[in-house]
């Protein structure tokens, strides 16, 4: 996994860079190995959404929108040829579609989130119609990212459904469900929500989880405080608005004051339009840390997964044993432990020697077969310990990375908030000096 | 002034915030609606006329602030006292002067509101077509207000030695018996017993009341358009009040969340560890906006508020006056006609005709002269008052713009360097 490195900056590189496929080519030039991730091979992006009508499945009429795949091979591109995008159009459902396929193949991997399904902490004034023109330009934002991590992972991205969604419209659902996936997709279900003690679990995964839900836990709330904020902010500069319409009143009636208090009032005008962009700027911010949000549910299912492998590996362990147990007593005669043959043998006397034969070399080949299933269980678990292990770890540099990434630009925002204030309200001084 | 209760429910994630009727708050359209000017109506645009004319006679009227001042009043130290009837506050009335009509050149008395209110009174019948300054509201209709709260008793302090410092800057009102008697006397009791009394005051009233209904004939046209802006400028000054006590509210609940929002960063921060500094500075920053906020806030109602509220009660003295004005006018126009028509006693009825006659064209004569005081002092009042909130609000993102850069600088980022236009980084 040497391109971990490489792989994870240059998907974050890929995130920032989201509105045109131009600057994600010019990141990907950037970088100089030649790695086996999917993205260096092929640039994708998701160029525009449209609005369509059709029936449902219960023969409805439904709105929906989809989006425009657009890839184009890497070498190409670096050639300087500029080719046209090979498109297609998906819908969100696909996307899902997708990466629950994704999930339940790769259960080591902590799989990419999709944008949120419905708007979620939502303030006053902002949509949560998921036809608003602006939720779908976010989310559009959003399948852009989910692609570019995809295919920038390590394991993912050479996945051949994947490939088969990026660039082949038609037949991709049937060889979706062709693969079986629903199958295990259903008993990963059960696993995830089953309750089951695990009595030596790896401790770093067991620190994992927790930190999954420690990172969902204050995500959430500190994306509920955001909306909140947002919204009180957005009243404050409306508010504004009304000194606008007042001055206006009062000028016309003042003749020394009144030009001051009109081109003021202007301006206030002017302050309480400036907080939609503000916000709506803002918004991406949040988009960002409900990425993460996400991402800490697909942390814990990686955690799960560990969990339940490693006990079923102590079932089969513990089953070994007491299969050993069992004919060490019959060969010995020793009962060490209570059984009810046991107590029959006492009662009614021991049994045969034939049957003592046949029970004990049916427990030989059992105990055969256990020692094998232990062994393949054990390098089960070891395999995904490993690989989760080296997921998490990419996964914990990626965070880190893209929080802080998003932590400044957030800063930048309000940066650029404060000029604009500055800007509004010198101007308004200027008005009221002229008064 | 109307009074809004906030009514934010915090539990639902999408907040229900209550709607002023008279506000359009959320209207995404904030543009001027036409861009044009309200539409003059005939009476208002000679209104502005004489404004015009009075333009002239304006800038031989100083700014009275900048005319030589000789009487420098002062209040403050309120101090409670209890009797055992009632407790009250009495205020500290300090006066320098260089008058020579006034026995020493400093001197200190303790009044009450009442004595106030006493003042105010005197002064309006002595000079019933001049502007007297207002007095803050014998009580407080806004909700549940102490009446002995700190904020109360401060708000009052200031609204009391506001009016006082217009008086004394009054070219007429500042050499009234009454304020000497005010500023001087250790007891008052004695002045208040002269003159007419409550009775009388409100038998004025009464008659003014009947006779408004009357109308005046030939009013001229120049306090038919100071009518008709004082209607208009109480309408408008009562918004501007109403916005912004709209907007120190706002503020305040933008600052309640803002206080629970930067917690949730610095909570964040203890689960982390590469991410952690950042998460602090973020908390950091957000706490110190927070503080200046808070400051903005406070600046807003002590500058801003106390002078909206004192030309809201103006304009309720505005009205009197003219309406006093008119009244006068209406008492000569009666007799005027009682000579024309009635043929006995035309001597005396001449006589009190041309006193009256003579009363009336010296209320006018006040009148004018005062309106133009009253708008000097207006446009002063309302220009130092609004330049100090912009002033104050520029200063207040200068310090939340550094206090970002700050963090970006901890952050080994140039804040100049990045040019902010893409939506998404």
């Amino acid at each position: 996994m040497a391109d971990d490195g490489r792989d994870e900056s240059l998907a974050t590189d890929e995130e920032d860079s989201e509105p045109s496929c131009e600057e994600g080519a010019s990141l990907s030039t950037a970088m100089v190995d030649d790695g086996s991730t999917l993205i260096r091979r092929l640039e994708i992006c998701v160029a525009e959404a449209e609005k369509r009508t059709g029936k449902n499945a219960v023969n409805m009429g439904e709105n929906y929108t989809v989006y425009l795949i657009e890839t184009r091979p890497m070498d190409a591109v670096n050639d300087g040829r500029n080719p046209a995008p090979d498109s297609l159009w998906r819908r969100y459902s696909e996307f899902e579609l997708l990466r629950n396929y994704l999930l339940v193949t790769y259960p080591c991997v902590i799989v990419p989130p999709l944008p949120e399904k419905r708007a979620e902490f939502v303030w006053h004034k902002l949509s949560a119609d998921n036809m608003d023109p602006d939720f779908v330009e976010r989310r559009r934002v959003g399948l852009e990212n989910f692609l570019l991590r995809v295919a920038s992972h390590p394991v993912l991205s050479n996945d051949k459904i994947l490939h088969h969604f990026l660039t082949e419209e038609h037949g991709w659902k049937e060889a979706v469900y062709d693969t079986g996936f629903q199958a295990k997709a259903d008993s990963r279900l059960r696993a995830l929500s089953a309750t089951f003690r695990v009595r030596n679990p790896d401790k770093r995964f067991v620190e994992m989880k927790h930190y999954s839900d420690e990172l969902q836990s204050h995500t959430s709330q500190l994306l509920r405080a955001r909306a909140r904020v947002a919204d009180r902010l957005y009243g404050v500069y409306k508010v504004h608005g009304n000194y606008g319409r007042v001055f206006s009143e009062w000028s016309a009636i003042e003749r020394e004051m009144g030009d001051g208090l009109q081109s003021a009032g202007h301006h206030m005008d002017a302050f309480a339009a400036s907080i939609d962009d503000i916000l709506e700027e803002e918004e991406h911010y949040a988009d960002q840390l409900k990425e993460y949000l996400s991402y800490a549910e697909a942390l814990r299912a990686v955690c799960r997964k560990h969990e339940l492998t490693q006990f079923e590996l102590e079932v089969c362990t513990q089953d070994l044993v007491t299969k050993r147990q069992q004919r060490e007593e019959l060969a010995t005669g020793m009962v060490r432990t209570f059984s009810l043959k046991g107590v029959t043998n006492k009662l009614f006397g021991a049994e045969a020697p034939e049957q003592r034969e046949a029970r004990l070399k049916l427990l030989e080949e059992l105990i055969c077969e256990g020692q094998d299933g232990v062994k393949d269980k054990t390098l089960e678990c070891q395999e995904q310990v490993e690989r989760g292990l080296v997921d998490m770890q990419r996964f914990k540099e990626q965070k880190d990375k893209d929080l802080k990434e998003a932590l400044i630009s957030y800063a930048l925002m309000q940066v650029s908030m404060c000029k604009k204030g500055i800007q509004v309200w010198s101007n308004a001084k200027e008005c009221f000096l002229k008064m | 002034m109307a009074v809004q209760g906030s009514a934010a429910d915090l539990s639902v994630p999408v907040l229900d915030l209550e709607e002023d009727d008279d506000l359009e708050v959320f209207s995404k359209n904030t543009s001027v609606a036409d861009g044009s000017p309200l539409p003059t109506s005939p009476s208002s645009m000679t209104n502005q006329y004489h404004l015009d004319r009075e333009d002239p006679e304006e800038s031989l009227e100083q700014n009275p602030e900048e005319r030589e001042r000789d009487l420098f009043i002062t209040v403050d130290n309120p101090e409670s006292q209890v009797t055992a009837i009632e407790t009250f506050i009495m205020y500290r009335v300090l006066t320098r002067t260089t008058r020579g009509d006034f026995d020493s050149s400093e001197v200190e008395v303790r009044r009450r509101y009442q004595e106030f209110s006493w003042l105010r009174s005197k002064l309006e019948e002595s000079h019933p077509t001049l502007i007297i300054p207002p007095l803050p509201e014998k009580f407080v209709v806004k909700g549940m207000v102490e009446r002995f709260s700190e904020d109360f008793i401060e708000t009052r302090k200031k609204a009391l030695h506001r009016f006082l410092q217009k008086l004394s800057v009054h070219p007429v009102l500042s050499h009234s018996p009454h304020l000497k008697a005010f500023l001087t006397a250790q007891d008052l009791t004695p002045h208040k017993k002269q003159g007419p009394g409550l009775l009388s005051r409100m038998g004025d009233t009464m008659r003014s009341m009947a006779q408004s209904m009357r109308g005046v004939r030939g009013r001229a046209e120049e306090f038919s358009s100071l009518q008709d802006y004082t209607d208009r400028f109480n309408s408008t000054i009562c918004s501007v009040d109403r916005v912004t006590q709209r907007v120190i509210r706002e503020q305040k609940e933008y600052l309640d969340e803002l206080r629970q929002y930067s917690p949730t960063y610095s909570q964040w921060a203890e689960l982390e560890e590469g991410l952690s500094e950042t998460l602090k500075g973020v908390a950091r920053s957000l706490d110190l906006i927070g503080q200046e906020t808070e400051g903005q806030v406070q600046e807003l109602s002590e500058v801003l508020v106390p002078v909206l509220h004192e030309y809201v009660l103006c304009a309720d003295t505005l009205k009197m006056v003219l309406r006093r004005r008119d009244n006068i006018q209406a008492d000569f126009e009666v007799k005027n006609e009682a000579l024309a028509t009635r043929k006995v006693e035309q001597e005396t009825l001449q006589e009190e005709v041309d006193s009256l006659a003579d009363r009336l064209e010296q209320a006018n004569v006040a009148l004018r002269a005062d309106w133009r005081h009253w708008r000097s002092s207006l446009r002063s009042d309302i220009q130092t008052s609004l330049l100090s909130t912009a002033e104050r609000n520029v200063q207040y993102y200068e310090k939340c713009l550094a206090i970002w850069e700050s963090f970006l600088l901890s952050q080994k980022v140039d804040p100049a360097q990045h040019q902010n236009q893409e939506p998404s980084s």
